[in-house]
């Protein structure tokens, strides 16, 4: 009897252990994409026609905060701080927005397909946009007008799909498939306006679409900052809910969920990260796909890790493609959506291919 | 209780009444169709119902938020599908979240191993929940009821995935949870003979109406089976419970067989 107690005390001290270095395993990783994002940080903002290293970067950076501490190359700070450095801030700031966002709707729609892009919400974003920009109509008015309507717009396939879950019992395959219908009836009218826009409006729309982090102004990046700020804690907070609604919508309703209020709250918060985050990079596909996969092949699904550790290597990911983009045809910079569908695309193709599991 | 249910236009569920006392295990027992999850949903609020009340110490569910009521009741489904992958730790660490905000502390972990140990599926914690078998699953989904602490077990259909040594064990576990932590069970049931010999009392369903309630020996008649299901059974004693052997579906007998 005595030794069927210690036996179970035994057993009861590995099977904690085992669980604390399982969580351990995951902070370890989310601390390595930290230093992993920091060091692309200053790989990128060190290339270009004017040349620094690595460590010039970050004394460069580092001089604002502690003056006449290091030795600062001349015309550094000049490069770094008013050209190179929003550029990777905003990557930083992209990656992490739309793999958390790409993050979050898998949890709630229980899909592994979702994404921003998959479900139209990015569709939606830049139909507004191209409003905004040739037509000059939309919600809001002057840099609101931008952000408003690729807002709004962005709702509309989120409600759709919300709508489809909630009163037509929408598997996952339907919910993609509403947001593919979706994003052709989208870029089906942003081509109309296309089709009918000046030359000028229709230059600036075509770029915009292709997703650069070189238009970001310091302004801009105040903005989604402040936008994540608020939006990420809110979404990490519910994160516990997410994965009890992994379980299902019944189960979760059992364990206390509610689980309809939490859906619409999640997928409004999403929603505007998104439409904020391509409203001043234009699109930049596939980050919110395959950030989340790969975080959750590391170190499983549990979301309270997932989605730190999925932004985190978005941001290093988005950093990544950006000095490919523009390092692979300097002097031409080529924008960064093209780099991340490039790549991401035959990753994401390799990780489907050797999946083990039944899930993603 | 007192309930009555329907989807949209359809009713399911029809002035159904039933009490439960403390520390009692009742089966719920039916033809498919016959309302038997319907009902178990209504109770925990999966569903809503349209009329009629469910009383939890005398108060209205009605009038508690989920999260109250999660404190109260434990829903174990049929079988659980994780779209993520989850570590069977966690699956049952999802049992707390009726207790605790978005962190889970030390006392959550050791309350979660408690109920591992309870169940014997220590070894499992670290596994990943799809990866493991039917009967662990189901044990696993006990498990993670148990971690919320609720004084009712709402079951679904806890055997219908297993085979008989696991359908024995995990009705054994059931059995010796209900009696230790002084909890009561509602369970809906296939599977009569199973049901009469884990159960205190026994309520058949048919069509959304009570058609008997009792004792298993009062329900399990060869009346009501033939009424009910549409089949010819012979009814035995078998060590104390009542024992059903089905012999033939019976023609045209009320649209509950037809050919």
């Amino acid at each position: 009897m005595i030794d069927e107690k210690a036996d179970a005390a035994v057993k009861r001290r590995e099977v904690l252990t085992e669980y604390e270095s399982f969580i351990g395993r995951k902070v370890f990783f989310i601390s390595s994409f930290i230093l992993l994002t920091i060091i692309l940080c200053g790989i990128s903002i060190s290339l270009g026609p004017l040349k620094f290293t690595v460590l010039e970067v970050y004394a460069t950076i580092l001089d604002r905060f502690f003056p006449n501490f290091f030795d600062v190359p001349e015309l550094a700070p000049i490069v770094v701080w008013n050209i190179r450095l929003t550029r990777v801030i905003m990557g930083v700031l992209a990656g992490i927005g739309l793999a958390v966002a790409g993050a979050e709707m898998q949890g709630i729609l229980r899909n592994p397909l979702a994404s921003p892009f998959t479900l139209g919400v990015s569709a939606g974003a830049g139909l507004g946009a191209a409003l905004a920009i040739i037509a000059g109509v939309g919600v809001g008015s002057g840099g609101l007008l931008l952000v408003g309507n690729a807002f709004i717009f962005s709702l509309i396939p989120s409600f759709v799909i919300i709508g489809l879950t909630r009163f037509k019992r929408a598997t996952p395959e339907t919910m993609i498939l509403a947001g593919i219908a979706m994003t052709y009836i989208f870029s089906a009218v942003s081509s109309l306006l296309h089709y009918f826009s000046d030359a000028e409006a229709l230059k600036d729309v075509v770029v915009w679409l292709m997703g650069d982090l070189g238009k970001a102004t310091w302004s801009d990046l105040y903005t989604v900052t402040v936008v994540l700020i608020i939006c990420i804690p809110l979404l990490m907070w519910k994160s516990w809910d997410l994965n009890v609604m992994g379980s299902g919508d019944e189960a979760a309703k059992s364990l206390g969920i509610n689980v309809e209020q939490t859906r619409i709250v999640v997928m409004m918060i999403t929603s505007l990260m998104t439409a904020v985050i391509i409203c001043y990079t234009g699109m930049i596909g596939f980050i919110g796909l395959v950030a989340p996969h790969i975080t959750r092949i590391c170190i499983g699904g549990d979301n309270r890790f997932v989605i730190p550790a999925a932004g985190l290597f978005g941001a290093a990911f988005l950093v990544a493609a950006d000095i490919i983009a523009r390092e692979a045809m300097a002097p031409v910079i080529i924008p960064v959506g093209i780099v991340t569908s490039c790549v991401g695309g035959p990753m994401f193709l390799y990780l489907i291919t050797r999946k083990k599991k039944e899930y993603w | 209780m007192d309930v009555e249910f329907g989807y949209a236009s359809t009713p399911i569920l029809q002035g159904v009444h039933l009490e439960l006392a403390k520390s009692e295990v009742l089966s719920i027992v039916g033809p498919n169709g016959a309302g038997k999850s319907t009902l178990i949903r209504c109770i925990n609020r999966i569903l809503n119902p349209q009329k009629g009340s469910i009383l939890l110490d005398g108060s209205d569910i009605i009038h508690l938020t989920r999260m109250e009521l999660a404190r109260q009741l434990g829903y174990i489904p049929q079988s659980d599908h994780q779209s993520f992958p989850a570590t069977v730790f966690d699956v049952v660490l999802m049992g707390r979240r009726p207790h605790i905000g978005w962190r889970s502390g030390q006392n959550d972990k050791e309350k979660v191993l408690d109920v591992l140990q309870m169940l014997n599926i220590e070894n499992l914690a670290m596994r990943d929940i799809n990866e493991i078998s039917g009967g662990q699953q189901q044990k696993v989904l006990i498990a993670r009821a148990l971690a919320q602490e609720p004084d009712v077990l709402l079951l679904d259909e806890p055997t219908s995935n297993l085979d008989i040594r696991h359908q024995l064990e995990v009705m054994d576990a059931i059995r010796t949870l209900i009696a230790e932590k002084n909890i009561s069970a509602i369970m809906a049931i296939h599977d009569l003979n199973l049901g009469s010999r884990y159960s205190d009392r026994m309520v058949m369903l048919n069509k959304g109406v009570i058609a008997a309630a009792g004792s298993p020996f009062s329900v399990l008649t060869q009346d009501n089976i033939k009424r009910v299901y549409g089949v010819e059974a012979m009814v035995k004693d078998e060590d104390g419970f009542p024992y059903v052997v089905p012999k033939s579906p019976i023609k045209n007998n009320g649209g509950a067989i037809s050919f």
